[in-house]
């Protein structure tokens, strides 16, 4: 692997072939919105020779994402969904890196969890939990929303789908962040590292596999219960348990987390938005799928070419991988109206790349949507004001696109 | 015109003078029939406009293509009626076609 080309504030300084949006750098710096403006103008489908995990395409506009995104069969996520390859001996296998027809039954084992008759359960418990966090962060006084708000309350909920012990909660939060910052996908964990942590993982979900396997599945309705009693499921190995837990965990922590940052750091961004939506709380909903866009919590997913593939002049070849680029699909002028713009009460909000489309689309969209909207509820009950003190830190990956802190000061009403 | 009816899940119908050419997706978003979503905007890609329809209109349907089948199977309340909106489009011979709302979309 060569040195990578460095990229600058300037995204027009360098010849496009050299540049390179992979780069966690470019993310952690919040300086990658040129350079993907720059590719959906001069090079929507471009070809990257040489970065941290080899050559790669980059799609970048939004119905070149949905077209690739659809067609399933040329383009594969056999292999892993992240740039990074996963080393040989250290496979983990899960749902959303399989083709169909593994994919299908193994997805639809643990979908009804997030089904909307289980979400309905699901909304006071998650209304008293973000009552109880939000009644306790010190009105007046500098904190960090990202680990007193947002943390705990992803946490708490992804706990409660796979009724994880509720003290020992803290540790899905730390699986989920070893699993998405490994040094191979560019993230500042040392691969050891983040093998212990995810063996750790599997050691403790072991257990409640074993004891999950007297439970009465008609009446338990956690996830683990599910799968433990599935005929699809029911017998995967331990790295493909371990791999569709790190889906679940991640799927369910890291995306809805930096998503309840976000929406505080845009209100800033846009007072005005705040305004609105001070005024009519009715607007919350649309809100929601708003945030969603604007954040767009996965920067891309990685595809793979089963064969060759011509789009916009290019031949993708047989074998190349793809990045299909959600921040930068949903930023496309040429399908959302000033997209650079944080606005709450789009006409068409959920028209976004953010969960993806196609049979990989996000299962649990309808359970992050809730989680937001009553969070908003409930902290525009609380506060008149969320000011945010200084500029977040950010997450050193190109695919987590998150938040490290966001120090606030509540006023409240 | 052709007359298409959409069932909410609670019984309200709504009675609809539709284009033909038009996706019955569109004819539901576009007269304000709650209870569907069609968050991907016709691209049989996401399944949040998922409908019900009885057998008898189901035979002047045609089968679902590949693409909504894939699509539709990642559901499990998937039933036989199961159909999603945006692929069916409003012709002559779907003239007093019925169409029911589940009760939610995933």
């Amino acid at each position: 692997m060569s040195e990578a080309v460095k990229l600058t504030e300037d995204p027009y300084s360098i010849p496009l072939e050299n540049i390179n949006v992979s780069d966690p750098n470019l993310f952690m710096n919040d300086n990658h919105w040129g350079y993907f403006e720059r590719l959906r103008k001069e090079d929507p489908v471009h070809y990257c020779e040489d970065s941290l995990f080899g050559p790669f395409w980059s799609v970048t506009k939004f119905n070149d994402i949905m077209e690739i995104e659809k067609d399933h069969d040329a383009f594969s996520s056999e292999g892993g969904i992240t740039l990074g390859d996963q080393p040989e001996d250290f496979q983990t296998v899960n749902f959303i890196a399989l083709d169909p027809p593994r994919h299908d039954v193994q997805r639809k084992a643990v979908t009804r969890v997030v089904a909307p008759l289980n979400l309905a359960k699901l909304e006071p418990i998650i209304r008293a939990r973000a009552i109880k966090i939000l009644d306790d962060v010190p009105v007046g006084e500098e904190f960090d929303w990202v680990s007193h708000v947002s943390i705990e309350l992803t946490t708490q909920m992804l706990a409660t789908l796979f009724d994880f012990p509720f003290e020992d909660r803290a540790k899905l939060t730390y699986w989920s962040d070893m699993a998405t910052s490994g040094a191979l996908n560019g993230g500042p964990t040392p691969e050891p590292v983040r093998r212990a942590a995810l063996l750790e993982c599997l050691e403790v979900f072991t257990h409640l596999w074993n004891e999950r396997v007297h439970r009465d599945p008609t009446e338990a309705n956690d996830l683990i219960t599910m799968m433990a009693h599935n005929p699809n499921t029911q017998d995967m190995d331990p790295m493909e348990y371990l791999g569709n837990l790190i889906l679940l965990i991640v799927g369910g922590n890291d995306t809805t987390r930096n998503s309840i940052s976000g929406g505080v750091y845009f209100l800033n961004q846009f007072p005005d938005q705040f305004a609105k939506v001070t005024n009519d709380l009715s607007l919350i909903p649309k809100m929601v799928p708003e945030i969603i866009r604007y954040q767009t919590p996965l920067a891309y997913m990685r595809r793979r070419a089963t064969r060759d593939y011509e789009i916009r002049g290019k031949t993708i070849k047989k074998g190349d991988k793809v990045a299909m680029w959600y921040v930068s699909g949903n930023r496309d002028e040429e399908v959302i109206e000033t997209p650079n713009e944080f606005i709450i009460d789009r006409i068409t909000p959920r028209h976004h790349l953010s969960f993806g489309f196609g049979i990989h689309r996000c299962m649990g969209n309808r359970l992050a949507e809730m989680q937001l909207r009553i969070v908003w509820e409930e902290i525009l009950k609380r506060f008149k004001r969320i000011e945010v003190v200084q500029e977040p830190g950010r997450t050193q990956s190109s695919f987590v696109k998150g938040y490290t802190n966001l120090q606030v000061v509540v006023t409240a009403k | 015109m052709p007359q298409v009816k959409f069932i909410e899940f609670n019984g309200t119908e709504h009675n609809i003078d539709a284009n033909n050419g038009d996706s019955m997706m569109v004819v539901a978003t576009s007269n304000l029939v709650p209870g569907i979503d069609a968050d991907c905007g016709g691209e049989c890609s996401c399944a949040t406009c998922h409908v019900l329809i009885g057998a008898d209109w189901q035979a002047k349907l045609g089968a679902a293509n590949d693409t909504e089948e894939s699509m539709l199977d990642l559901n499990p309340d998937r039933s036989a009626e199961s159909r999603l909106s945006c692929q069916i489009i409003v012709s002559d011979h779907l003239d007093g076609i019925v169409i029911n709302l589940p009760e939610f979309q995933y």
